[in-house]
């Protein structure tokens, strides 16, 4: 099988008057249908780790593969239209535009990758935010529902083109105990029933048991 | 609400920073209507006037006058000697055209070609204790008639009126007011060699043209050789064309042939065409001053957007908008702005045209009028749309540009 997104001794490191290094020679496959939770205290290279993976950052050593496929050489272009189709992000913040709709904000990336009508497009979108339970906030503004309401949707956003890989920041870093562990199950149940990969940065140690598997980053390193 | 997407967001961008785009969406729309409103009362005046020196002066005036000095025969002799002649004293010649039957005649052959013969000089009129100084011009009523607009132009009395009365004068509307004379009255003239004549006012003429209104008045050919002592002396040639435009190089190709000053309608009022051009760049760079305010409105808005909206640009971006995406979502902005400002400046100029036509006043300058004269074609709204969202669409590029070389990490990783 082939890997959905694989990190091969990937490294960054910042230039400047003082060299950074924000993630070293990190070996990494994630599985079609696997949900992996990234763990390590603060300042580790989590963050940095996750936009490597999703292709927002280039690597200065190494290289990253989406499934079996090298991303070194490709245009940013290129890597735009692979983060439209085939990733999804969810970051601590919900990142919704503000003078959009619940269903506009979702509605965006599948209007963006142009391959449904704009009827399809709003079908699609209206049913991501039911499979939510957000069905009675399509109309609302971001500004008017509660923190894991708007973090639903973001999710529902980040799964409008119905993409295999979803990578996730501290996405319940603004929420409370039980509606972060209602987020994790529906990762669960995202990457069980529809196969798809998650990758989610959370240092909630507890949350991240619910992952298939942990990966613990100390230092930019991956540690056992 | 089927919007490109692009265009939904843009729209977004400008109904958040409403006021703003308020502002500069006026300024472009003044700049556009100011640019169609002047444009056209300025072109109309100019164009008129235009219109009226071809139809009212003659095209080619010919004059006794030569350009530049005749080479004195040293000079022929030894073209290519340093010889340099000073205090010369050239002779006076007999001021008139030399050959001027002949040159009227061989002129009048042409095809289209319509030729006047005068003679002009200085005059002063006395009437009822008070002076005044004109240019009297001896015409040939008959030539008079086919080169100059004067028939068309009498307020009173006929160009044949000059050979049934004995002395017989036309006065400009401008000279009788001055004096107050009247069609009927006698009035005195003395010549500047000292003729005196009793003068018959049979016609005034108005022609619009205050210079000439104020100034001229004409008797017959022979009445005006007697007053300036200069019998069969003609001073100038006045003729007309069929084909205005051929006016340059005929004039260019009389004075090649017969030596004598040959004025083009165009180079007799090169001052006032000069005065156009002037006009003219100063009407362009009062509106390009209005746009380039307009346009700092315009980056303003955008760039206040931009930096507002950087959250939205980076998750925009994370989740696959290309740059040009972006940079096409603000340029947008400014065309949005550029288009609609354009349609209400359209509206604005064309109100303000309508206005300016509504208008009546008595206005003396250069020429007489009753009001605006107004030129209306659709090329000055094409012209100003032109400016208007080229501007707003370069505005707005700088600020686009930036927002596409956002790096999202930085935004994503700040916000965080
Ligand atoms: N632009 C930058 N310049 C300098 N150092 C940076 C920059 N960006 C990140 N770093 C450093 O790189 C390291 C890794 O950062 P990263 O955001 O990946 O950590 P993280 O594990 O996500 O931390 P947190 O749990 O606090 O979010 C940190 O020590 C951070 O200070
Ligand atoms: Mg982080």
């Amino acid at each position: 099988m082939t890997a959905a997104i694989e990190a091969r001794s990937l490294s960054r490191e910042l230039t400047g008057p003082v060299p950074v290094t924000l993630v070293r020679d990190i070996d990494l496959v994630v599985e079609p249908g696997e949900f992996v939770a990234i763990t390590g205290p603060s300042g580790s290279g989590k963050s940095s780790l996750l936009y490597l993976l999703g292709l927002l950052d280039r690597p200065t050593g190494g290289e990253v593969l989406v499934r079996g496929e090298p991303t070194a050489a490709l245009t940013p272009d290129q890597l735009a239209a692979i983060r439209l189709a085939r990733i999804g992000f969810v970051f601590q913040f919900h990142f919704l535009l503000p003078e959009f709709s619940c269903l506009a904000n979702v509605e965006i990336p599948i209007r963006r990758l142009g391959r449904l009508s704009a009827a399809q497009a709003r079908d699609r979108a209206a049913g991501l935010l039911d499979s939510l339970e957000l069905a009675d906030h399509r109309k609302k503004l971001p500004e008017q529902l509660s923190g894991g309401q708007r973090q639903r949707v973001a999710i529902a956003r980040a799964l409008a083109n119905d993409p295999p890989l979803i990578l996730a920041d501290e996405p319940t870093g603004n929420l409370d105990t039980r509606t972060a562990h209602l987020v994790f199950e529906l990762f669960g149940t995202l990457a069980r029933e529809q196969g798809r990969s998650i990758v989610v940065v959370t240092h909630d140690t507890e949350l991240a048991h619910l992952a298939d598997r942990r990966v613990h980053l100390v230092d930019g390193r991956i540690v056992p | 609400m089927a919007l490109p997407l692009g265009l939904d967001i843009a729209l977004a961008h400008l109904l958040h920073r409403r006021r703003q785009t308020l502002v500069s969406l006026l300024g472009v729309s003044l700049g556009v209507a100011f640019f169609i409103g002047i444009s056209a009362m300025m072109q109309g005046f100019q164009k008129d006037f235009i219109a009226r020196i071809i139809d009212v002066q003659p095209n080619i005036i010919v004059k006794d006058e030569v350009r530049s000095a005749p080479r004195q025969p040293v000079e022929r002799l030894y073209p290519d000697a340093a010889v340099e002649l000073r205090g010369l004293k050239p002779r006076e010649e007999v001021r008139g055209i030399r050959g001027a039957r002949n040159m009227l005649a061989s002129l009048e052959e042409m095809p289209g070609v319509h030729v006047a013969p005068a003679l002009s000089g200085n005059l002063l009129l006395r009437f009822g204790g008070k002076d005044v100084s004109v240019n009297v011009t001896g015409i040939d009523p008959p030539r008079e008639r086919r080169v100059t607009h004067l028939e068309k132009d009498l307020l009173s009395g006929s160009l044949d009126a000059l050979y049934t009365t004995s002395n017989a004068v036309i006065l400009g509307e401008g000279v009788a007011a001055k004096a107050g004379i009247r069609t009927g009255d006698l009035i005195s003239a003395v010549s500047p060699v000292g003729v005196m004549m009793k003068l018959k006012v049979v016609g005034i003429f108005r022609s619009n043209i205050t210079l000439m209104d104020n100034f001229e008045v004409y008797v017959l050919l022979k009445k005006a050789q007697i007053l300036a002592n200069r019998p069969n002396v003609i001073n100038r040639l006045n003729i007309r064309l069929d084909d205005v435009e051929q006016a340059a190089p005929l004039a260019a190709a009389i004075e090649r042939q017969y030596g004598y000053r040959s004025e083009s309608w165009q180079e007799q009022s090169k001052n006032v065409l000069g005065i156009f051009v002037i006009q003219n760049a100063i009407m362009y760079s009062t509106v390009s001053a209005i746009l380039i305010v307009a346009c700092f409105g315009i980056f303003n808005v955008i760039s206040t957007v931009v930096f507002e909206k950087t959250r939205d640009i980076g998750i925009l971006k994370s989740m696959g908008f290309r740059d040009k995406d972006i940079r096409r979502i603000f340029v947008m902005e400014g065309l949005m702005v550029g288009v609609l400002g354009t349609l209400i400046g359209w509206l604005m100029g064309w109100g303000l045209i309508e206005f300016m036509a509504s208008l009546k006043f008595n206005m003396e300058g250069f020429v007489k009028a009753e009001g605006f004269i107004l030129y209306r074609t659709p090329l000055h709204y094409v012209i100003s749309a032109a400016m208007a969202i080229v501007s707003a669409t370069l505005a707005a590029w700088i600020p686009a540009r930036r927002a596409s070389r956002l790096n999202p990490v930085d935004i994503v990783r700040g916000a965080g």
